[in-house]
């Protein structure tokens, strides 16, 4: 996971966990010079990281402004047209859209089935052993680099997908980009929702166990609906992870624009059209660079969203235990 | 004075077995099993034992009969060979002080103690002609026959309707739920109450009524024993003592097995009592069992003596 994605992960779970330890403030005191200095200077370093994270969204702000002057709005969001680096220039943004939200929802097809089942393993089957061991694993899936998970997808999945679909089907498209997104962000749905599982208190699963429930029925109707806004929330955010996927969906995902293809098809996500845009040749005044940054935008606002909702949803649907 | 002790003091036949009067056929042990029919009560079964038994002075069917039964944490034993009997539609208190094995041996009864990483039980423990605690006896099944009230009260994150029906749901009971809802309910002097909020979610009730919670939602598996385990600690002076009547009239129907701390409960709500003592290396033993009158004002081990009279505990 990235910087910033991995701060909202700690923030969320923090929220989760419902931490009431409030850390004391003995900087409220009196502090020695060696002591100010180092106040000042972490002072310094949160200050610098809040500058960056607006100094970002400034000039995300500032250059979709500039686009905007120039292209107008319908243009963008009105049409389903893409074809920002030919002459005749279409910045229809939904042809992005399209191969984003297609190859993340096949992501979430493949990694809810598999993070929630290796959550519920882990939470409630592994002897503490075997989680000891394959918990951390699991988590190390999430640091391989993405171009590896994007070549992996081209030489291993894609062949198997000609195989079962027919050798016409290119060896770029959408679903094997997908799954290699699924892949991907299994360790995200797996890690939380097993951290919010195993915080569902032992006293509700000794409960179902005494009335005479089998481990799968204590984990099904107690554990994960005790979890599910750990749960969803954990969902939410692999899917703004798979919305914000670059390199492997560059990679496997073609490079093919178009609102309305099917998954076997090339398709280009925003990520990806961002990556081409920024390569080498195009001049910084071009208005093929500034709708860089409006696409850029509307991925900021899109992740942004999803992650408000991530937390609205934990917080709506938390379960208090006692 | 609780009204059980009249009904003890009115039976009249010592009888101190397992008698197979109205349900015989399930009570008659397997021929593996068989053992001197006074087995556990009435009598020093094994003098190496020390416990004390007092005579029964009624007539009681068995409803489960332990036999040596041992219980260990990894290594460290916990319980050490306890012989007694419980009686059927009666409360028995298991009292002593802590670290005396009670909740451990509470938790053998519905083999909770299976969900525990390298606990393990030695005996036997004689429930309907089967020994509950063979590994070949299917553990899920015995907690449906068995059910269990916590010292916490643990209702589900869910609504009072669905915790009182959760048990039946996993059961695949296919009745009238509503009617299996409301009855669990009466029957555990909550219905009134919460009637006309069943949606409400059973995490908003106070303490008490989520004990009460608790008890029903067993009640609806329809159990032939409760367990419960300090039901009452977490809970004020009067929602205690609703618990503690609960638990009398739930002893019409079912047999009760109570783990409590507090002298007084054990004195007001059991019928039998068996006192649980251990010694400096930590194994907790039966000293002394008996009806509950007898326990309190005639101890026959000073041990006992000492421990209601409160010298230790």
């Amino acid at each position: 996971m990235d910087g910033p994605e991995r701060d909202t992960v700690r923030s969320l779970l923090a929220e989760l966990w419902r931490e009431r330890l409030q850390p004391s403030r003995p900087g409220s005191g009196r502090e020695t010079p060696t002591g100010k200095l180092i106040h000042g200077l972490l002072f310094l370093t949160a200050l610098l990281s809040a500058f960056v994270t607006v100094g970002i969204v400034l000039v995300l702000i500032f250059e979709t402004v500039e686009f905007f002057r120039e292209v107008p709005f319908i243009d963008f969001f009105g049409s389903t047209k893409w074809s920002a680096l030919f002459a005749e220039k279409q910045f229809g943004v939904w042809a992005l859209v399209w191969g984003t939200g297609m190859i993340a929802l096949i992501g979430l097809a493949v990694a809810i089935p598999l993070g929630l089942m290796a959550a519920v393993f882990l939470s409630e089957y592994s002897p503490p052993r075997v989680r000891a061991v394959v918990k951390p694993i699991l988590e190390v899936l999430a640091g391989v680099p993405t171009v590896v998970f994007g070549y992996f997808a081209l030489l291993s999945i894609s062949p198997v997908i000609r195989d079962i679909f027919g050798q016409d089907v290119g060896i770029y498209n959408a679903l094997s980009a997908g799954i290699v997104v699924g892949l991907m962000i299994v360790p995200i749905i797996a890690s939380l929702s097993e951290d919010a599982m195993r915080a569902v208190p032992r006293s509700l699963r000794e409960g179902a166990y005494a009335l005479g429930s089998t481990r799968m029925e204590v984990s099904l109707r107690v554990v994960l609906p005790a979890a599910f806004s750990g749960v969803v929330a954990s969902i939410i955010l692999a899917f703004s992870r798979a919305v914000g996927e670059t390199m492997a969906v560059t990679i496997a995902g073609g490079g093919n624009p178009q609102f309305g293809v099917g998954p076997l098809e090339a398709v280009q996500t925003m990520t990806a059209m961002i990556v081409q845009l920024s390569l080498g040749d195009t001049p910084t005044t071009s208005i093929e660079f500034k709708v860089l940054f409006a696409v850029a935008m509307t991925l900021f606002v899109l992740t942004l969203g999803m992650n408000f909702i991530a937390q609205w949803v934990s917080h709506r649907f938390r379960e208090e235990y006692e | 004075m609780p009204r059980n002790f009249f009904t003890l003091m009115r039976s009249s036949a010592p009888v101190g077995t397992a008698a197979p009067a109205s349900n015989g056929a399930l009570l008659e042990p397997p021929p593996s099993m068989k053992r001197d029919a006074a087995d556990g009560v009435g009598v020093h079964l094994d003098p190496n034992l020390e416990a004390v038994r007092h005579e029964f002075t009624e007539e009681v069917e068995t409803a489960l009969q332990l036999r040596n039964v041992s219980a260990f944490y990894g290594s460290f034993q916990a319980i050490d060979k306890m012989t007694m009997p419980i009686p059927r539609n009666r409360v028995t208190a298991l009292i002593g002080p802590s670290g005396c094995g009670k909740s451990t041996l509470l938790r053998c009864f519905n083999r909770m103690n299976d969900l525990i990483p390298g606990a393990r039980i030695e005996g036997e423990i004689e429930f309907e002609g089967r020994n509950l605690i063979d590994p070949n006896v299917d553990a899920v099944e015995v907690r449906r026959r068995i059910g269990m009230v916590f010292q916490k009260p643990n209702p589900f994150p869910k609504s009072i309707y669905e915790n009182v029906a959760f048990g039946a749901r996993i059961n695949g009971y296919s009745g009238d739920m509503d009617r299996l809802v409301e009855d669990a309910l009466r029957r555990a002097a909550l219905w009134d109450e919460v009637k006309d909020e069943l949606d409400k979610s059973g995490l908003a009730l106070s303490g008490g009524q989520q004990q009460r919670l608790c008890i029903a939602r067993a009640i609806a598996v329809q159990p032939e024993i409760i367990l419960m385990d300090e039901p009452a600690s977490a809970l004020d002076p009067v929602a205690t003592l609703k618990i503690e009547d609960l638990m009398r009239e739930l002893a019409e129907e079912y047999t009760i097995v109570v783990v409590t701390h507090n002298m007084q409960q054990a004195g007001r709500v059991s019928d039998y009592t068996a006192f649980l003592l251990a010694g400096e290396e930590r194994v907790g033993r039966l000293v002394e069992f008996g009806p509950t009158q007898d326990i309190f004002t005639n101890p026959l081990d000073q041990r006992t003596e000492d421990y209601i009279t409160g010298r230790y505990g």
